[in-house]
């Protein structure tokens, strides 16, 4: 068997930030209703973390939940946790009406980094950077398509569907070509 | 002449010589000039013709309100036409080229239309090209469409790059004047978060050129000093070179930053589209100065009288020798002082009121300048540039008192606030007497979600003309802003500029007020345009009341510069010959963009390679690398076929559909929808989405379904595999997967919100392999890692397991008729599936194939395409496909419509398949003939073709098609339409081509 491959490779690329595409990473889709007893405990067994509130995102180490929307969850965690993760679930859940899917290789994630990551994904996504805060996630697009992203480290992690890697990789680029700083 | 003086140029760097060319003639200016800054200085105040009657124009305005000075800049891939020169950056090696002439600006043959001018008044379209009715097609409208237009289209790709960027803030101060900086001085220091655009490359807007002292100093240095301070305020950003374009509901503001505009291939962005959320919006804009209405406006050298005044004080450029102002307003006055000051002639100020008194009035006497109080201008003379002036009355008819040689004139009409970023959403104007404008009503603004005020006005723009007024209204509105905010404005003293005493304006629409048909006819109302006084007093006369229909009628205000300065004109003089108040009349819509914004902007980053996002399956590098012809199908592409080295598409396709009929193809299906259906509820909410029955379908099988919508019509189709008790996974078309995903969240949101059911699409978790062919089991058992004989997966079923060490999920379902196995892996594993079953299958004869010998063999077999048999009004009976439809379900999605009367009747057109007599391939989009011609006399039809191919394994054209009763009528021959005229004879046939009984599938 082959290894899995993310979407792009592992592709760079320099500007006044940096664009990275990591992975390939574990994701799983939890969709359940906030007040299921048992969805405390079923995130923490898959990724060690508590449940997410309105738009946020609780990190811990290589492990993360985010709150997607009033039903749904993204788990993130080594692409190879995924099948462990899902048994976690599906054990804590017992009965409780829940979906919970693998998503990995569904996505492209991307590391945007340095000190005017920021201004990159200003050009794309309709967010106000000054006021994301650590910890808080948004859903939104990037340009022409679905995207997610968050804070993490001295830069963000974007988040998009696989089939448009090359596209969002491309936008991130040429957001980050020298002279283009928005300040 | 115009030139460049000696001294001054407050925004010029006499050190930094520029060279530039103009019609190719080679010219200097410095850096800091505008391009009309630079022309004027090289003598060059002819820089184009109007659009009607190709009269000479010179510059009239300094800013973004100018008319005239429109060039077509650079050329090839960075031609832009309809350039103003009034607010273009001088730059080294700028080329520019003047419009709408031929064969040259200094002689022009379309001015013959100047002397026929009488024969083309008003609505002279509208009147001449009526009749006879088909001349406008085939005559007429060719003809307008050649001379329309001023400038030159470019015709290479931008060389350029755009980009757009998302701001947020608390207030948007637009426009950097010192009413704008000192509102976002006040919202700075109030703590909120300040974005202050200004279009221009420079701050403080008019008050250094007037000479405003503010707090006992020069306007220029307190402009420097609030900059200062404004950069040093974290909370503020200020950006200049950005036009604030247009204000949109919920403080939302278009800006367009001209980033590199001025240093063209610097490799910046060129322009760059703000798309701005702002909690509070202050417009800061200032005032446009109107034209006077005198006979002879249009004559190269009338201009704006504060616009002289910027080009002596700004560029150090005189626009003539001898300049007589003609004013309305103490405003003016200011000019006649600069000028003289610069050491130029005033021949004469030409003041329309009887008795001007103040302090500009005072110092120009004290100066020594001629005051020709009650007096007006009866006629400019001169061709392409002006010689003299004759003086009139106001009071009269025109008759000349004197005649005044000069070079240039300079006008004051008096003063319109901008207040075009007010209106974009609906904030109201009211009348100033005093100040004869339109001026924002407070108590009218355009109104945000909570019913506040969306925008707040301060200084010129507000109608505070003079420099103490408008920094008190800015420091007023500027904490009602930020009140509004729910913030505190601190306190601090307001800046306060010394008070000027200024007599009071006099509304002059014509001049002098009594003139002659004859004078008025030659009193430009839009330069650009060619609209005159005469021409709206005509449409006045033929019943023209409504300002929207006079504009339309006579173009008023219709021109690249939206008649900025020729609509207050206009409607004062529509509304004198209707008998009306101004305010009674009214003004025209104000629309965004307040000035042109290239469309370069507006599209951003989406260009070339990210113009669009191109979705790819992790197999596409593959088919790259392999020669695919791709097709576009949604925002996939897919490969259409795998032409090999002098091969026809064509032929490729009849290679590919033999190759896979008798040996073995593999399809990319990754694009195929996949969505999982899950829980309690799921097996219902599938019955109702379905017109089949899903909720019976046992644990590892699977079901064709039909989805329609609520009308009945077919939407899509596919193949439902039931995974587990609770979950379902839901084939759908490649084109259809967010759709109908999305449809399944609507359904279980919006109306069965207490079903237990959840979806996921993981359309793109996977990829998809169809492996197809009487070898395919072969190439699966080759592989080795599960059993796929017919025993152990039989049709229509799936199961789970691991070939050649990959793990997949097999399903055994067919859409060619053949022997097939769709194979899903994870999309990380997807390429390398894909590689390693090209690799296996070698010696058994596998070859890729693309969607098109997909389509032949579907076709062979009988299915139905979305999209192709299907277009929306097309229900699942009328495609044979009752089968499909379950009777005993009590209700699905779409039920209730099939059951209206003219779905379920019998009358309707149906699928069949056709058999051209002559083996021929039925061109698509045929129509099928019927006898008679319509109502509306052209030929009936009874049905049409829906997909036709030729079928490399029947070797003869196919077709399926929609008939009127078409199953009654197997046997019969019909006809089909062709583009090249004449028909083509069809026998109508079970449309199932290929292996009726589906023996090569089950094996």
């Amino acid at each position: 068997m082959s290894e899995p491959m993310s979407a792009l490779g592992g592709a760079k690329s320099e500007g006044f930030a940096s664009v990275r595409e990591i992975g390939p990473l574990g994701m799983i889709s939890l969709r359940a209703k906030a007040d299921v007893k048992a969805l405390p405990k079923a995130i923490k067994a898959a990724v060690g973390t508590g449940v997410p509130g309105l738009r946020r995102i609780e990190i811990e180490g290589e492990r993360a939940c985010g709150w997607m929307s009033p039903d749904e969850y993204l788990l993130v965690m080594p692409y190879g946790a995924v099948a462990g993760a899902l048994e976690a679930i599906a054990k804590a859940m017992g009965g409780a009406h829940h979906l919970a899917v693998d998503v990995s290789d569904a996505r492209a994630v991307f590391r945007v980094g340095g000190a005017k990551a920021d201004q990159v994904l200003a050009k794309l996504a309709p967010v106000d950077f000054a006021t994301l805060g650590t910890g808080e996630l948004r859903r939104t697009r990037a340009a022409q398509v679905a995207a997610a992203l968050w804070k993490e480290g001295d830069g963000f992690t974007v988040v998009c569907f696989r089939s448009v890697a090359r596209y969002v990789f491309d936008l991130l680029a040429t957001g980050a070509t020298p002279g283009s700083e928005l300040s | 002449m115009s030139t460049r003086l000696s001294k001054g140029g407050r925004l010029i760097d006499r050190s930094a010589a520029l060279e530039f060319s103009f019609n190719g003639k080679r010219l200097k200016g410095y850096r800091g000039d505008t391009l009309a800054a630079a022309l004027l200085a090289n003598d060059q105040m002819l820089v184009g013709r109007s659009f009607k009657y190709h009269r000479p124009r010179g510059i009239v305005a300094a800013g973004p309100e100018e008319p005239n000075a429109l060039v077509n800049l650079g050329s090839g891939g960075r031609l832009e036409p309809n350039q103003r020169t009034t607010v273009t950056e001088l730059f080294d090696g700028l080329e520019a080229a003047s419009q709408n002439h031929w064969p040259s600006l200094e002689f022009d043959v379309g001015v013959v239309n100047n002397y026929v001018s009488r024969f083309l008044p008003a609505g002279f379209y509208y009147k001449t090209f009526i009749h006879p009715r088909p001349f406008w097609k085939h005559v007429f409208e060719p003809i307008i469409r050649q001379s329309a237009g001023l400038g030159s289209a470019p015709k290479d790709r931008d060389a350029d790059r755009y980009e757009q960027a998302y701001a947020f803030c608390d207030l948007l101060v637009v426009g950097g004047g010192i009413a704008g900086l000192q509102a976002a001085l006040v919202a700075g220091r109030a703590g909120a978060r300040v974005l202050l655009l200004e279009q221009a490359a420079h701050w403080g807007g008019r008050a250094p050129v007037d000479g405003d002292v503010i707090d006992g100093k020069p306007a220029g240095d307190w402009v420097d000093a609030a900059v200062a301070a404004l950069e040093g305020m974290e909370n503020v950003t200020l950006r200049a070179r950005c036009m604030a374009a247009g204000v949109y509901d919920h403080g939302y503001v278009l800006a367009d930053e001209k980033v590199a505009d001025h240093t063209p291939g610097d490799g910046r962005p060129k322009h760059r589209l703000w798309r701005i959320r702002a909690g509070k919006i202050l417009t800061a804009t200032g005032a446009i100065e109107r034209p006077l209405s005198f006979a002879g406006n249009d004559i190269p050298g009338v201009m704006l009288a504060a616009s002289v005044r910027d080009y002596v004080v700004n560029w150090a450029v005189s626009p003539g020798d001898r300049t007589v102002v003609v004013t309305n307003n103490d405003d003016g006055y200011r000019t006649a002082i600069a000028l003289r000051e610069a050491g130029l002639a005033v021949p004469a100020i030409v003041d329309a009121r009887a008795n001007p008194a103040g302090d500009l009035v005072a110092k120009a006497r004290s100066l020594g300048l001629r005051i020709e109080a009650g007096r007006g201008i009866a006629k400019v003379k001169g061709g392409k540039r002006v010689t003299s002036v004759a003086i009139c009355l106001q009071a009269g008819e025109g008759a000349v008192i004197d005649e005044i040689a000069c070079d240039a004139v300079a006008m004051s009409g008096g003063w319109s606030p901008v207040v075009h970023l007010w209106s974009h959403c609906g904030g109201k104007l009211t009348w100033d007497t005093a100040n004869a404008c339109f001026r924002p009503d407070p108590a009218r603004p355009p109104l945000n979600h909570d019913g506040g005020a969306m925008v707040h006005v301060a200084g010129a723009a507000n109608g505070a003309m003079k420099a103490a007024e408008a920094l008190l209204d800015a420091t007023a509105a500027a904490e009602a802003a930020v009140t509004a905010l729910g913030m505190k404005p601190k306190k601090a003293k307001a800046p306060v500029a010394e008070a000027v005493a200024e007599g009071p304006m006099e509304a002059v629409w014509i001049m002098p007020q009594g003139a002659s048909a004859e004078l008025k006819a030659k009193m430009w109302l839009d330069y650009q345009n060619d609209v005159k006084v005469s021409d709206v007093q005509l449409a006045a006369r033929e019943g023209y009341e409504s300002v929207e229909h006079t504009k339309r009628y006579t173009t008023l205000g219709m021109a690249t510069d939206q008649g900025k300065l020729s609509n207050i004109n206009g409607l004062a003089v529509l509304a004198q010959a209707l008998n009306e108040d101004i305010p009674q009349v009214g003004t025209t819509t104000f629309r965004p963009p307040y000035t042109p914004v290239t469309l370069g902007a507006l599209a951003g980053e989406a260009r070339g390679e990210i113009f669009q996002p191109l979705r790819r399956t992790p197999m596409h590098e593959w088919h790259e690398r392999n020669g695919a012809y791709f097709e576009p199908v949604g925002l996939w592409r897919r490969p259409y076929c795998f032409p090999r080295a002098g091969e026809t598409h064509e032929q490729a396709v009849h290679r590919e559909v033999t190759n896979t009929r008798e040996r073995l193809g593999l399809l990319d299906a990754s694009t195929l929808g996949k969505i999982i259906v899950k829980g309690p509820d799921a097996g219902k909410f599938l019955d109702m989405l379905y017109t089949g029955v899903m909720s019976t379908l046992p644990v590892g099988k699977c079901r064709y379904g039909l989805m329609c919508n609520e009308q009945g019509f077919l939407s899509d189709d596919g193949v439902v595999a039931r995974i587990d008790e609770e979950t379902w996974l839901c084939h759908t078309t490649s084109g259809g997967a967010d759709r109908i995903h999305g449809w399944m969240e609507d359904w279980l949101q919006c109306e069965w919100w207490d079903w237990q059911v959840y979806t996921a699409n993981v359309t793109e978790q996977y990829a998809q392999v169809a492996v197809v062919g009487p070898n395919a089991r072969k190439l699966l058992e080759k592989m080795g890692g599960m059993d796929v004989s017919k025993e152990a997966l039989p049709f229509m079923q799936w199961a789970d397991g691991r070939l050649g060490g990959f793990p997949v999920r097999v399903y055994r379902i067919s859409f060619s008729g053949e022997l097939s196995y769709e194979i899903a892996v994870p999309a990380s594993h997807g390429a390398a599936f894909w590689a390693a079953l090209h690799a296996a299958g070698a010696e058994l004869g596998a070859m890729p194939y693309g969607t098109e010998a997909l389509h032949v063999m579907r076709a062979e077999k009988g299915f139905i395409m979305i999209g192709d048999e299907t277009d929306g009004t097309v229900i699942p009976q009328d495609l044979g496909l009752d089968w499909a439809i379950s009777k005993k379900k009590e209700d699905f999605l779409g039920k209730r419509g099939q059951q209206r009367t003219f779905l379920a009747s019998a009358d309707r057109w149906k699928l069949v398949g056709f058999e051209t007599l002559d083996g021929s391939v039925i061109p698509d989009g045929s129509y099928i003939v019927a006898p008679g011609v319509n109502a509306n006399g052209q030929g009936k039809t009874q049905g049409r073709v829906t997909s036709t191919y030729y079928s490399p394994t029947l070797k003869r054209g196919i077709a399926m098609g929609l008939l009127h009763r078409g199953p009654e009528r197997m046997g019969e021959v019909v006809e089909f339409n062709t583009v090249k005229g004449g028909t083509v004879k069809a026998r109508v046939v079970n449309q199932v081509f290929f292996d009726k009984d589906g023996e090569k599938q089950n094996v």
